[in-house]
């Protein structure tokens, strides 16, 4: 594992180009261009907010005020975890020209998935910057934003490496994924708060990596106080499990790329 | 300095194949059992090469010659480390640049500029690098009016001419070169080859696949045969090539044997008395006559009067029909058609144009018409062979039933090759060309 970070840091420069390739590409061709890293997530808190304050107005506690400001602080950086997992299920696949003709390590592919989408997130970190300041939120504990964002990046990183490498001998994958995600989601308290939760049903819950990682941006975005340590530490050792075993997948898995895509 | 750049030792490469339907089934048990390393085996392998050793020394330019499917790409693979051998070792020393797939990796969207970086990059330059040989690898790419923009305007001529420019120019130690000459137009082809002819002056090591024999023979100093993934051959270029060039033969030979059969069986039954040729235009395969006297076999033999179907240009072909009459008949004219391919008639005759009076065919018999020194340029050729009355009634007539394979060492174009020479006087100066004898088939075992 040690051994593929290393790799990875040699191959930054490709890695680099790769994820600037990825963002220039992404929007090239429509109207919008680069303005959509910032109209997403503006029209994705829009969806939520008429769906629940309109629509499915239940279940909120005080604690939860203003909701629409609430599920934004979890939104943004779980969008960053679903489409990275998306998108590099099928990253080897569709990268299949490059495995097949380029020497150079296939971990690159996932990697740059990850971090294109960690750029997306820190273009909508300033939408979301902008509505807490104006709530009137902003405060120190802002200091302290790059923690989750770091236990989360490794998380990603492990779950992107175990997914794109297992996809290209299960194509299902590609398919039950979405599902998975979406279950995910939900058992992510993004849109409840945790504390509203009781018994077994809790205690599932808090099995969840993504969960804490979440109710740390809570605290530290939206409730401006950070007490929630050993809950994103249990998230961190969760997460270097998952990058130790994605990358012990993903190295066993190696040589059956170039003839499995 | 002794040490070769390519070394290979009894290299294997198993490839493993994976169906469909199994993959179902795996996911399944595998989620099942829990197991889901252990259950990715495979139902059948397949050996793309084995045994291959051969050293490639430093500076060399080392040709790889081989039938489809012989392995040649796999083995490019592997020395550039995009594959690993099943079993052997393999060592390459020094930067690879592989010329395999041009413009790998290019993504459509951005453009021509951004992409050569990348490229650059992922062949194994920093971007410093790639920055400072920017304005060379788009001069030569020639695309100077067109780097801005996105690659999926290019033509699939510009994509791969900008491929070729990056991957020539991340100067490796090793350069390996597959089938990438077919690209873009005459000039560039000389460019790319002018290109690799200076990578070899300043001593790199170059690994080179191809089906151009001809680039093989004038560009490397040493060439390996694979067959089925095996080593037939290793050694002097010319003495490889001959000896693949023969085996190719052989094996077309065997085809266009088979072929004849086939043609033969379907076009029988066909026949009835009677029946008359197919409109004219259409050159089809066909047998059609009364049948009183009858062709039973026709034999294309050499001038040692062995079976053959490959000739080369100067050879005897000698045709020997078996005939037999179910009746004694009187009037009878024996005929030959020669074809090309398309149908154009490259030549025809028969007894009766030529004055050969019939008196009488009874019972069986054998007709040979020889024809010394076949001059005709590369190609296929079908043969017609008849037998009819003198007003053109038709006893058995054989249209395209039989086809010849003409293979030449000179590429010379046409159907005929006329007996001639060339002369140069006054100021024009030439350097007589090497003599280029053509094949020799004679030794080809005919079964």
């Amino acid at each position: 594992m040690i051994g593929q970070v290393l790799t990875l840091f040699r191959y930054r420069a490709l890695i680099e180009s790769l994820v600037s390739r990825d963002l220039k590409a992404r929007y090239r061709g429509s109207f919008l261009g680069f303005l959509w890293s910032f109209v997403n997530p503006l029209l994705l808190l829009l969806t939520y907010t008429i769906v629940f304050t309109l629509i499915l107005p239940v279940g909120k506690t005080p604690r939860m005020e203003p909701y629409y400001l609430f599920f934004f602080c979890g939104l943004l950086p779980w969008t960053w975890f679903s489409s990275s997992l998306a998108e590099s299920s099928s990253v080897l696949i569709g990268g299949a020209n490059l495995i097949k003709k380029v020497l150079f390590p296939a971990e690159v592919l996932p990697t740059v998935t990850v971090l294109a989408n960690l750029v997306h997130f820190l273009l909508g970190l300033p939408i979301l910057l902008a509505v807490l300041a104006w709530e009137g939120r902003l405060g120190p504990t802002l200091l302290l934003l790059p923690l989750p964002v770091l236990v989360q990046l490794v998380l990603t990183l492990g779950c992107a490496l175990f997914l794109s490498a297992l996809t290209v001998h299960f194509r299902d994958i590609g398919n039950i994924l979405g599902h998975v995600l979406q279950l995910w989601f939900f058992a992510t308290p993004v849109l409840y708060d945790i504390e509203i939760l009781e018994g077994t049903l809790r205690q599932i819950l808090r099995l969840n990596p993504m969960g804490h990682v979440v109710l740390a941006y809570q605290q530290i975005l939206f409730h401006g106080h950070f007490d929630h340590w050993r809950g994103l530490g249990a998230a961190l050792v969760a997460g270097l499990v998952a990058l130790g075993v994605g990358a012990f997948v993903f190295d066993r898995l190696r040589d059956t790329f170039a003839e499995g895509v | 300095m002794s040490d070769p750049a390519i070394s290979a030792r009894d290299v294997a490469k198993v490839y493993r194949r994976f169906q469909q339907r199994h993959q179902f089934k795996t996911l399944k048990s595998a989620l099942l059992t829990g197991s889901l390393l252990s259950d990715l085996t495979p139902d059948e392998t397949f050996t793309a090469l084995d045994g291959v050793t051969f050293d490639v020394p430093r500076g060399a330019t080392f040709g790889v010659i081989g039938e489809n499917g012989s392995g040649k790409s796999t083995l490019l693979k592997l020395v550039a480390g995009i594959a690993r051998p099943t079993r052997g070792s393999l060592r390459v020393d020094g930067r690879v640049s592989a010329l395999i797939e041009l413009g790998a990796g290019f993504h459509p969207e951005i453009s021509g500029r951004e992409n050569v970086i990348i490229n650059g990059v992922m062949l194994g330059l920093s971007r410093r690098e790639v920055e400072e040989r920017f304005a060379e690898i788009v001069a030569f790419s020639e695309l100077e009016e067109f780097i801005d923009a996105p690659v999926k305007t290019y033509s699939s001529g510009m994509y791969m001419r900008l491929g070729f420019a990056v991957a020539i120019h991340v100067e490796p130690d090793v350069l390996l070169i597959d089938e990438v000459l077919a690209v873009g137009d005459e000039a560039f082809t000389r460019k790319c080859l002018d290109k690799i002819a200076e990578f070899r002056r300043r001593g790199r090591t170059i690994l080179f696949v191809t089906h151009s024999l001809g680039h093989v023979e004038k560009m490397c100093d040493d060439v390996l045969w694979l067959r089925h993934g095996r080593v037939s051959g290793r050694g002097d270029p010319k003495r490889v090539i001959d000896a693949y060039l023969t085996y190719v033969a052989g094996g077309e030979d065997a085809l266009l044997r088979s072929r004849q059969l086939q043609a033969a069986a379907e076009a029988a039954p066909a026949s009835s008395p009677g029946d008359e040729p197919r409109a004219a235009g259409g050159y089809r395969p066909g047998r059609w006559g009364g049948r009183e006297v009858e062709i039973t076999a026709v034999r294309l033999l050499d001038a040692r009067g062995r079976e053959r179907h490959v000739f080369v240009p100067g050879e005897t072909l000698t045709l020997a029909l078996s005939v037999s009459a179910r009746e004694p008949v009187d009037d009878f004219v024996f005929g030959l058609g020669l074809f090309a391919a398309d149908g154009t008639s490259v030549y025809g005759t028969n007894t009766d144009l030529e004055d050969f009076a019939p008196r009488r065919l009874e019972g069986t018999g054998e007709v040979r018409v020889v024809l010394d020194d076949l001059r005709l340029v590369e190609g296929s050729y079908f043969v017609d062979v008849a037998v009819h009355r003198r007003d053109g009634t038709p006893y058995d007539y054989h249209r395209g039933l039989y086809s010849i394979r003409v293979k030449s060492r000179l590429k010379d174009v046409g159907l005929y090759r006329p007996a001639h020479r060339w002369e140069f006087a006054g100021g024009v100066l030439v350097d007589t060309p090497r003599p280029r004898p053509e094949l020799d088939l004679r030794d080809e075992p005919a079964d």
